[in-house]
């Protein structure tokens, strides 16, 4: 038994399942990471003082640059489906996944360098909300490697048997990395800047 | 049902992008008075997530049903982000200083 | 296993051809991704949550009615950490309290609504093969599943289950007896749970829009489907702010944090060590965020259900479609700006307090225009008293009960003597049990010959809607009573502690009885539930002459539910028209020449 739509735009909406499925979940997403930094706007405004300059701007800086080139790599792994590349497609997604790769091996440094000297959540409200952002931020960017691995793994075989439909799920993933990229683009001024 | 991809408007919006994060972390270094720091900060993560949205996720040609549903979640999102602050913000009589509990957790 | 075309024209041809090998056991009944399979896990594991938090309450009200005496038959069973001498102990009847109110509502009554009923009858009502994303559905069960095996485990574990109001108010909820367990599980069975809820909203909305079957547009479609998808939308947008506050809630516990938890905190007698500068009222705030919209997801589905029984029993078209459609989306809208109304105790000032009075007058607006739209279709009808019609016309005065005890809630200046009184309780109460549970028991006997293939028993029925209606009622009327005089809730004691509560309190032990003679009268419900199964009187596809396309599909439907494409030629409620052979004119009957 087959379910309408899966790949074919239904003609009234436009859309194919898949594509409003994943703007459904992202949209409780965007409620998710708001309520946090709603969090954030409660705690900062009641604190006496909120530190600055426990954060390397820097490195935060370097990684957004990461983040926003992977954004780049993984519009450009759709793109090339479409132009019927699979050979470039495979490299742009490769690339992507060891970009966000390194921008946790970039987190990983900087939370053992908070931890190292003994500061964690518990230290103070502003670490607490930091980790948290940043942590569940993490959470979602080693979520989309797993899915990136698996289209990079076993998951392509779909595009012998079905090439429109591995296509489309290649874009449900790019649209899901790109709002991980659009968090961080908020993340960053407002823990780092700020 | 996308338009072909339109590879060259990727990588400028990349370009821009980049851009923009060099002109946030440069305002950083002009330490602003905080209520314009935050108006700067947020007007240039906004300018950048909307391209990001509008471009890479081609919300600037999607369906009704996406557009709908994404406003509602924003309408929703600033009402998460402005009332439980205003609620806090707006209470009876005199709230009691931070200054005195100050001195039990010796901060 | 992805053909390349997925037409629904393809869907029905290749229906014959596209056998698959007989699933095992395991596939067809256990880790089924069939949405009817699905529905009734839903719906049979959610019954059983509401008996078990309804048994909590019984025991609950033992010692409301009588305060330090043992309990009978089961005190002796409960421990020395429960009930020594089978005497119920503070701390385990504020484990029963907060748990009792999980289970019913994030157990019980939700999954049962919307779990249960809308994954069955939603793609049935629309002319669905199946929802847009079976196995997202089987996963979205077996994460409620395990969260609530998570949560009944928090009953065994070191200091017992979680004891802070199905609320978890901090300060409260954070400082724990060294090794009190039961909040932490508390907080991971809600993500589960959670995560189940966001799984099932985004499929029902990706459903409705894109598997309705050809000539069904959105004015055709009956109001339960209108109502499931506006619930929808309230749990994919309200539940991830709670979900945030969990994760807080636990790190305040586990890791030491401040999310909640105030500057100089003294905790028998000890300043406790924590970095302090944080906010109670943000837990408040963030818990109310979901809460709130989360009793429209409790009374929308119940609301969608009474329509459908309604217009068939009462051979007529339900009174202002288009009204009830309207109100139930901006329902839906206005839901999500009502929070605070739960915390006009909190030292909110006049200007927010004003906001939320404000929107909270105006959401009472489209429930009223439901619930008159509801009765106004009565007029004139030729009513037709069928057990699931007997339940559905009671939830109307009964909900209107609810609805109107709300109002001195919303107002703040009556709110500042009612909150946290037995009033609320008989308010929210009122909505909820002969409210919304009433719209599920209608459900349940009106589509039971659809899942089954049989009709469940009358004489049963009449005596579980009689017996119920009237203990139910002698249950929670005279909470309005307790709680005008001051009594308030949360009370182990059951108010024996305060002067102002004596001239009330002999109503205890009427409620309490009350309960016991509620929970009696489930009985000839449970047995008739199983034995119609085997035994109930055999039914073809449409016994109750009813007009939705559910009717059209095999009792019960198999894989893909229809034998033919499904297609609407006209509205959903399209009884006793002029001129047409019969009382109903279903909607997939085409016009005949």
């Amino acid at each position: 038994m087959n379910i309408p739509y899966t790949v074919e735009e239904r003609p009234d909406t436009g859309l194919a399942n898949g594509k409003l499925g994943i703007w459904l979940f992202l949209a409780s997403e965007v409620m998710l990471f708001g309520a946090l930094f709603s969090t954030y706007i409660i705690l900062r405004t009641g604190a006496e003082e909120w530190p600055h300059g426990e954060l390397n701007i820097w490195l935060g800086a370097v990684n957004t640059v990461i983040l926003i080139s992977s954004s780049v790599t993984m519009v450009m792994a759709w793109a090339s489906l479409k132009m019927h590349n699979f050979g470039k497609h495979r490299l742009y997604l490769l690339v992507t996944w060891l970009l966000a790769a390194i921008f946790l091996v970039n987190k990983y440094f900087e939370y053992s360098d908070h931890f190292g000297k003994g500061e964690g959540p518990w230290h103070s409200t502003f670490l607490a909300i930091y980790f948290t952002l940043t942590g569940l931020h993490g959470i979602h960017i080693l979520g989309g490697m797993v899915v990136m691995g698996y289209f990079l793994g076993p998951g392509a075989k779909l595009w012998k048997t079905n090439p429109d439909q591995f296509t489309n799920r290649i874009e449900y993933t790019g649209l899901y990395w790109h709002f991980v990229d659009l968090v961080w683009i908020f993340l960053f001024p407002v823990l780092y800047l700020l | 049902m996308h338009s072909a991809p339109n590879i060259k408007k990727y990588l400028m919006i990349g370009a821009a992008l980049l851009v923009f994060t060099a002109i946030t972390v440069a305002a950083n270094q002009l330490h602003f008075a905080v209520p314009l720091a935050i108006t700067v900060a947020l007007v240039i993560a906004i300018t950048k997530g909307s391209m990001v949205a509008s471009v890479f996720m081609h919300l600037s040609d999607e369906r009704k049903w996406i557009y709908g549903s994404l406003l509602l979640t924003v309408v929703f999102f600033i009402v998460l982000m402005s009332v439980p602050i205003f609620t806090v913000m707006d209470t009876i009589g005199t709230p009691i200083h931070h200054a005195a509990t100050a001195e039990h957790t010796g901060r | 296993m992805d053909h390349p075309t997925t037409h629904p024209k393809d869907v029905y041809e290749h229906a014959h051809e596209h056998e698959h090998a007989e699933l095992g056991f395991w596939r067809k009944y256990v880790f089924s991704v069939d949405h009817k399979v699905i529905g009734i896990q839903y719906a049979v594991t959610g019954l059983l949550f509401l008996l078990f938090g309804f048994t909590l309450m019984m025991i609950m009200r033992w010692q409301m009615a009588f305060n330090g005496k043992p309990i009978p038959l089961i005190g002796g069973l409960l421990g020395m950490d429960k009930a020594p001498g089978g005497i119920m102990l503070p701390e385990f009847y504020n484990q029963l309290g907060a748990m009792h109110g999980t289970i019913m509502v994030f157990m019980g009554v939700v999954p049962l609504a919307v779990g249960g009923f809308g994954n069955f009858v939603l793609p049935l009502q629309i002319g669905a093969p199946d929802m847009a994303f079976p196995k997202i559905n089987m996963m979205s069960y077996w994460s409620y599943f395990l969260g609530g095996v998570i949560m009944l485990s928090s009953f065994f574990v070191t200091g017992g289950a979680a004891m802070s109001g199905w609320t978890s108010y901090a300060p409260l909820s954070i400082v724990t007896q060294p090794g009190q367990l039961g909040q932490t599980i508390w907080l991971l069975g809600m993500i589960f749970l959670i995560t189940s809820s966001l799984l099932g909203s985004l499929n029902f909305i990706v459903t409705t829009v894109q598997l309705r079957a050809k000539g069904l547009s959105w004015m055709r479609l009956p109001f339960f489907v209108w109502a499931q998808f506006v619930t929808s939308f309230l749990l994919l947008l309200a539940f991830p702010p709670l979900e945030a506050a969990g994760v807080l809630q636990l790190m305040d516990r586990l890791a030491g944090t401040s999310f909640f938890m105030p500057s100089g905190l003294v905790v028998s007698g000890k300043v406790l060590a924590n970095s302090g500068q944080g906010n109670p009222l943000l837990w408040q705030h963030l818990f109310w965020f979901l809460a709130h919209p989360e009793v429209y997801v409790l009374i929308l589905p119940a609301m969608g259900i009474v329509s459908e029984v309604i217009a068939n029993n009462t051979r007529k078209p339900l009174w202002g479609y288009k009204a009830l459609v309207y109100s139930v989306v901006f329902l839906g809208f206005m839901s999500f700006i009502v929070w605070a109304h739960h915390m006009f105790m909190t030292g909110m000032g006049t200007t927010m307090s004003a906001f939320f009075q404000t929107t909270t007058m105006i959401i009472s607006i489209p429930s009223v225009v439901i619930l008159t739209a509801l009765l106004l279709s009565l007029w004139g009808a030729s009513i037709r008293f069928t057990t699931p019609m007997l339940f559905a016309l009671a939830f109307l005065p009964m909900f209107g009960i609810g609805g109107l005890t709300g109002l001195p809630l919303g107002l703040a200046p009556s709110d500042i003597h009612l909150h946290d009184t037995y009033y609320v309780i008989g308010h929210f109460h009122y909505v909820v049990a002969p409210g919304t549970i009433f719209a599920l028991f209608a459900g349940i006997y009106y589509w039971f010959p659809k899942a089954t293939g049989r009709k469940m028993n009358d004489t049963l029925g009449w005596v579980h809607f009689w017996g119920s209606f009237i203990t139910i009622n002698l249950v929670f009327f005279p909470m309005f009573i307790e709680g005008l005089a001051g009594m308030n809730r949360r009370m182990y004691d059951g108010g024996t502690l305060y002067q102002h509560n004596a001239a009330v309190l002999h109503w205890n032990v009427v409620q309490g009885y009350a309960s016991w003679a509620l929970g009696l009268f489930q009985i000839p419900f449970i047995i008739n539930f199983f034995s119609s199964i085997k035994w109930g009187k055999a039914v073809d596809k449409n016994p109750w002459e009813a007009t939705t396309l559910e009717w059209a599909a095999p009792s019960p439907p198999g894989h893909g539910n229809f034998l033919t494409e499904p297609i609407v030629y006209r509205g959903p409620y399209e009884y006793s028209v002029p001129g047409a052979p019969r009382d109903f004119s279903p909607q997939f009957e085409p016009e005949k020449a």
